[in-house]
């Protein structure tokens, strides 16, 4: 019989800890595939954060660090200015990434700081239990905006690729989702690229992915997946923002 | 090698890149500035990486990254901003990464003043963060003590896989002495098999962390760390006890106070009293030891401090209630003069001997 599909042997052969429906497990996948593809996965650095990806280090097949709570591209630059040449990349949630790290993030896009952030937004504080984010949308009910996120109260949910992309050491930034296969397959080019982008040293890559949490948005998987087409896209649009040019 | 001139700060600085430190993170806050300033003009020129981070938040997290990675690493700040790394440091010990952290102190809460206190004895001594653990803590008295510590520190780290601390002051930082560069001697280093390498050894994952998320993991963890503690008690206590034999009041007092003291030590000789004087050189782990032996003459402990009184709850504790411990303190950036120390001990005598 011949192998159609496998684990990719960028993870580990264990059980995850995520929840059912949750796209965290194909977003590992994408991660790991790519850095398999690339010939990069023995050389990768994974860090962790804090969040329902705080396990990470467990599920990737590479040297993986533990950071706290929003110092992950803290972390990230230590450790790859000393490991020039390994792969070094973060993996971190909304809450962790454009909340409690948001300097980390920005100065070590700003200095061009030569790692990946894969970064997965779902506009929840999930691991906690579904508290508001700074992602969360205007109305979105969440544990700590119970009538829904007001503007006038709450403020604006952050549009961290946007942001990132105005600074001129961040040299690749996309947003893409993984609600449907289309989106996937686009989710991990952009993955693949931001890697190559980093091997190429050409500075800071982003890759910001739109994410579904049906057990803190009280949906069940099908509909998470609709809900974030319908209102997460509207206000976090799919694409690139910034990328290398060619030479 | 020849004595030369050199600021406390950038003596640091010096000393570091002798003990082979190749990456320091930095942030600027007074009174340690002269010392990120010499690395980043130094460390380049010695095959070395100066970064300036973000925060202080920023410059701990880029430590446990390089640390992680194997390198020697250093960064520096002044009270408020080793406040701010705290957590860092309670992470650092969690994953035991060896890495040296300079504290120039200044008064506090808060903003508090940028001239030189002694007020984060308690945050140094223990712990300072989150959980159970402690960190070597060293406080020099001179600049040739802060480079020879400073040497020292990096080994201690690395070979009890541990942050350490160097407790300054301002004017420990500010101040210029005369200092050599000693060889000193080298310890036998364990190999850091732990860290991530620049080239991967197949099937060898290796993981830097702090979380055991299940308890029957963490407790033998945390007996684990604990376990280094008692070596590091057992082996790694300094002091200094000066003019104790015969005593009539012993004074504790480390860093800057310490040479205040040895000055009214003189002044109370030509009223004929003795005043001796136990200088702890390791903060944490505290020399219990230095108090065994008090001369029946003693009639008390005095605990001299810039601070409100912090040390004294480890005289208390070392004295174990034998003697009277009795505390004179100037906070808030005040440097207290001999004579006050003098007047103090007469005092405790009750007056002029």
């Amino acid at each position: 019989m011949s192998i159609v599909f496998e684990r990719t042997r960028g993870m580990v052969d264990m059980p995850l800890h995520y929840c059912p429906g949750c796209t965290h497990g194909i977003i590992h996948r994408l991660v790991a595939e790519s850095l398999v593809e690339l010939g990069l996965m023995d050389d990768a650095v994974c860090v962790s954060s804090v969040g329902c990806s705080v396990f990470t280090y467990n599920y990737f097949d590479c040297d993986a660090y533990q950071a706290s709570h929003g110092r992950a591209a803290a972390v990230a630059t230590g450790s790859k200015r000393v490991l020039k040449d390994r792969t070094v990349f973060t993996y971190q949630g909304d809450g962790d990434l454009a909340a409690i790290g948001t300097a980390e993030t920005v100065h070590a896009a700003a200095r061009g700081e030569n790692v990946t952030i894969i970064y997965v937004n779902n506009a929840i504080y999930g691991m906690t239990g579904g508290q508001m984010a700074p992602t969360t949308l205007v109305g979105q009910k969440a544990t700590t905006s119970p009538n829904g996120r007001s503007a006038e109260l709450q403020g604006y949910p952050i549009r961290v690729c946007e942001m990132l992309s105005t600074l001129d050491g961040t040299a690749f930034a996309e947003r893409v989702s993984v609600h449907n296969p289309a989106n996937v397959r686009k989710a991990k080019k952009a993955i693949k690229k931001a890697f190559e982008v980093q091997t190429a040293k050409q500075g800071f890559s982003i890759v910001e992915i739109l994410s579904t949490c049906s057990t803190n948005w009280g949906l069940n998987p099908t509909d998470s997946l609709k809900w974030l087409e319908d209102n997460m896209i509207p206000y976090y649009p799919l694409g690139n923002f910034k990328t290398p040019e060619e030479n | 090698m020849e004595k030369m001139l050199m600021k406390g700060n950038e003596a640091v600085g010096a000393a570091a890149i002798k003990a082979g430190c190749k990456y320091f993170f930095g942030y600027p806050i007074t009174p340690q500035n002269e010392l990120p300033e010499y690395m980043s003009r130094e460390l380049p020129k010695n095959g070395g990486t100066y970064l300036q981070a973000e925060s202080e938040i920023g410059a701990i997290n880029m430590v446990f990254g390089a640390a992680g990675a194997g390198a020697r690493v250093m960064t520096s700040s002044s009270s408020p901003g080793i406040a701010l790394k705290q957590e860092g440091i309670s992470y650092l010990c969690g994953a035991e990464l060896p890495c040296v952290i300079v504290n120039m102190s200044r008064s506090g809460p808060g903003l508090g003043g940028i001239q030189p206190a002694q007020g984060d004895y308690f945050q140094a001594t223990r712990g300072g963060g989150n959980g159970d653990y402690y960190t070597p803590v060293y406080a020099p008295a001179s600049i040739q003590e802060t480079v020879d510590l400073v040497q020292e520190a990096f080994d201690v780290a690395d070979t009890y896989r541990t942050p350490v601390i160097i407790l300054g002051d301002g004017m420990i930082g500010q101040m210029m002495e005369s200092v050599e560069f000693k060889d000193i001697q080298k310890r036998r280093l364990p190999q850091k098999d732990w860290a991530l390498k620049e080239h991967v050894e197949k099937g060898s994952k290796k993981l830097i962390n702090s979380l055991y998320i299940k308890p029957e993991e963490m407790e033998p963890h945390l007996q684990k760390i604990f376990g280094k503690y008692d070596v590091i008690k057992k082996e790694e206590v300094r002091y200094e006890k000066f003019n104790c034999e015969g005593a009539d009041v012993v004074a504790v007092a480390y860093g800057t106070v310490s040479r205040i003291v040895r000055n009214a030590i003189k002044k109370l000789e030509e009223d004929g009293i003795k005043l001796g004087l136990i200088r702890p050189i390791t903060l944490w782990p505290f020399p219990f030891e230095a108090f065994d032996e008090i001369s029946p003459e003693t009639k008390a402990f005095l605990s001299v401090e810039m601070s409100m009184g912090q040390m004294i709850d480890d005289v208390k504790i070392a004295n174990a209630g034998r003697l009277p411990v009795e505390f004179y303190g100037r906070p808030g950036g005040i440097v207290p003069k001999p004579i006050e120390v003098v007047d103090k001990v007469k005092e405790i005598l009750g007056g002029a001997k």
